[in-house]
C-alpha cells in the first residue's frame, strides 16, 4: 500500500495544574489555537480534527465534546469532521494514530489533533472512582480493587520477582519532580528527596501519595501535515516515523505476567518495526508513567532496560537528564501532571520539542529520535509512537 | 480454564464456541500479590485499610478480590487462602445487597 508520510508541523498546550478558573472548552480551545498559532495555518487550511478525551461524560457531564471544541475554536464555519476518541488514559496517542493514518491514506492533508481533560469539578474521591472505570469494573472493582491497588499489586510482584526496591521506585518520582521544576507547564515545579516519597501517607502499599500522578485539567494539541506539504510551513518538521497500538486483558489478574505489560512489549515492537529503529536509537523518551512502578515497567517492557532492571536503572541514574537515554523530561504524568485524556499528546508535544531543540534548560543534547509510551487503563492498551526529525 | 466463564476461549477462539465447560473450582489457592489499600473508594471507606490480593487458583485460573480475617501484617505473596462468602456491597442504604467471594486463610 501507498502511504504517505505524516509530520508535525506545530504544538501547543495550556498550563498543567488545578485550574479553577479554566472550564474543559477553554482548555481545548486554547491548545489547539496555540498549535494553529504556531503551524500558521489557518481555520480553511484544517480538514478535521481528532480529540482524545477520557471522560467528559463524567467529569463535566458533557459528550460530544470534539464537535463542541471545533465549534468554540472558531472552525464553525469549516464544518469539519470531527472525532472525539475513547480508550482510558491512551486516548489521545489513539487520537494521534488515527489522524496520522488519515493523512497518509491520503484523505486529509492537515489536520489538528487534541487531547483535553477536565477532572477537577468533582472531588477526589469521584474522581479516582472514575479513573477506575478504565479497568474491569465488574471482576476488579466490585472487590475493592482501586486503579492505584492494581498497579501496587504490580509493583509488590515486581519487588517480589526482580528484587525492586521501595526506594527504587521513589527515585522515578525524585527524577520526574527534577525535570518538572525545568518545565513552566508543570503542574509541580518543585523538586523533591527521596526520604519526601518515601515518608508520605500511604495510598495503596508499598505506593504511597508521591507515586502517584495528580488529578489534574490541562489540553495539548499538535497539527498534523503529510511530509511532502510539511516544508511550506516549517523549517523543522518532526515527522512521525512508526507507531504500535496493542491490547491486552482488561483485568490485570488475566495477564500472562503481573510484571509485564505485553500490550506495552508489543505495541513498542510494532513501533520500532514500522519505523525502522531499535531501542538504542532512542535519546529522549516520554512514558506513561501514572505510578512510579509503571514507569520501571515501561522502561522495561519498551526494552530499554532488561526485565527486572527498571529500578536499579532508574537509582543509578540511567535515565535522569542527559543520561543513557533521557526519560520524561517534561516531568511526566507524575510532576508534569496527568489530565488523563491529554497525554498521549501533551507527551508527543514534549518529544516534538525536544527534537527540534526547543527544550529550554531540560533539552536533551542530541536527540534525533525520540518516543512516547501512553497506557490506557492498568495496560489493557498500550500505544507506541516513534518520531523524527524531518531535516 | 478461565475465571469468570467466558463465551469464547482466549486461546482457542471460535472453536470453543459452544464448546465451553463449567467447572467448580475447589476455592483454594495461594496469593500472588497484594496491597494494603488506605485510600478508598467510597463504598468501601468502612473498611480501610483493607487487604487487596490476586489469588491463583488451585485450578490455575486467578482471581482478584479482598483477604479477611487475618491481620494485613500476616499476608505474604505464596499464602494459602480459601474463598469465604461474603458480602460485597450495597446500592445506597435501601438498594440490592451484593454478595460474592473474598479470601481468608486456609484452614
Amino acid at each position: 500500500m501507498n502511504v504517505r508520510r505524516v509530520s508535525i508541523i506545530g504544538v501547543g498546550e495550556t498550563q498543567f495544574g488545578e485550574l479553577w478558573e479554566k472550564s474543559f472548552r477553554d482548555l481545548g480551545i486554547e491548545a489547539g489555537l496555540r498549535a494553529m498559532q504556531e503551524a500558521k495555518i489557518a481555520a480553511e487550511n484544517v480538514d478535521a480534527l481528532y480529540l482524545g478525551n477520557m471522560s467528559a461524560g463524567k467529569f463535566i457531564d458533557q459528550e460530544h465534546v470534539a464537535a463542541l471544541v471545533a465549534d468554540y475554536s472558531g472552525l464553525v464555519d469549516q464544518h469539519l469532521p470531527t472525532v472525539r476518541v475513547e480508550g482510558g488514559g491512551a486516548c489521545s496517542a489513539i487520537a494521534l494514530h488515527q489522524a496520522a493514518m488519515s493523512i497518509a491514506s491520503g484523505v486529509h492533508d492537515i489536520v489538528i489533533v487534541g487531547g483535553a481533560e477536565k477532572m477537577t469539578d468533582v472531588g477526589d474521591v469521584e474522581a479516582n472512582a472514575i479513573l477506575s472505570s478504565t479497568t474491569d469494573q465488574e471482576w476488579e472493582s466490585v472487590f475493592g480493587a482501586t486503579f492505584a491497588g492494581l498497579y501496587a499489586m504490580m509493583a509488590r510482584r515486581h519487588m517480589f520477582e526482580h528484587g525492586t526496591t521501595r526506594e527504587q521506585l521513589a527515585a522515578v518520582a525524585v527524577k520526574n519532580h527534577r525535570n518538572g521544576s525545568m518545565n513552566p507547564n508543570a503542574q509541580f515545579q518543585k523538586e523533591i528527596t527521596l526520604e519526601t516519597v518515601l515518608q508520605a501517607p500511604r495510598v495503596a502499599e508499598p505506593l504511597g501519595v508521591f507515586d502517584c500522578a495528580p488529578l489534574s485539567d490541562g489540553a495539548a494539541a499538535l497539527v498534523l501535515c503529510s511530509a511532502e506539504k510539511a516544508r511550506k510551513f516549517t523549517d523543522t518538521p518532526i515527522n512521525l516515523i512508526g507507531t504500535g497500538h496493542a491490547t491486552d486483558f482488561l483485568a490485570v489478574h488475566d495477564r500472562r505476567d503481573i510484571t509485564t505489560m505485553d500490550a506495552s512489549v508489543i505495541a513498542g515492537k510494532r513501533a520500532f518495526h514500522a519505523a525502522g529503529k531499535t531501542p538504542n536509537d532512542v535519546k529522549v523518551a516520554e512514558v506513561h508513567d501514572n505510578f512510579t512502578i509503571t514507569e520501571i515497567m515501561a522502561i522495561e517492557d519498551l526494552r530499554f532496560v532488561p526485565k527486572g532492571k527498571g529500578g536499579y536503572a532508574t537509582e543509578d541514574g540511567e535515565t535522569a537528564l542527559n543520561a543513557r537515554i533521557s526519560v520524561n523530561t517534561s516531568g511526566g504524568l507524575k510532576a508534569r501532571g496527568y489530565p488523563v485524556g491529554a497525554t498521549g499528546v501533551a507527551q508527543a508535544v514534549e518529544i516534538v520539542r525536544q527534537l527540534r531543540g526547543e527544550g529550554g534548560r531540560r533539552q536533551v543534547s542530541g536527540a534525533e529520535v525520540g518516543l512516547t509510551h501512553t497506557l490506557g487503563g492498568t495496560g489493557g492498551t498500550a500505544v507506541v509512537h516513534l518520531f523524527e526529525r524531518g531535516d | 480454564m478461565d475465571f469468570p466463564p467466558r463465551a469464547v476461549c482466549p486461546r482457542c477462539g471460535r472453536k470453543s464456541l459452544g464448546n465451553m465447560e463449567r467447572v467448580k473450582l475447589s476455592g483454594r489457592g495461594q496469593v500472588v500479590t497484594y496491597s494494603i489499600i488506605h485510600d478508598a473508594p467510597k463504598d468501601f471507606e468502612m473498611m480501610k485499610p483493607y487487604v487487596l490480593a490476586i489469588v491463583q487458583m488451585d485450578e490455575g485460573v486467578r482471581m482478584t478480590s479482598q483477604i479477611i480475617d487475618c491481620e494485613a501484617a500476616e499476608v505474604k505473596i505464596g499464602m494459602r487462602v480459601e474463598t469465604a462468602f461474603r458480602r460485597l456491597g450495597a446500592e445506597g442504604e435501601a438498594g440490592i445487597i451484593h454478595y460474592g467471594y473474598k479470601f481468608r486463610p486456609a484452614m
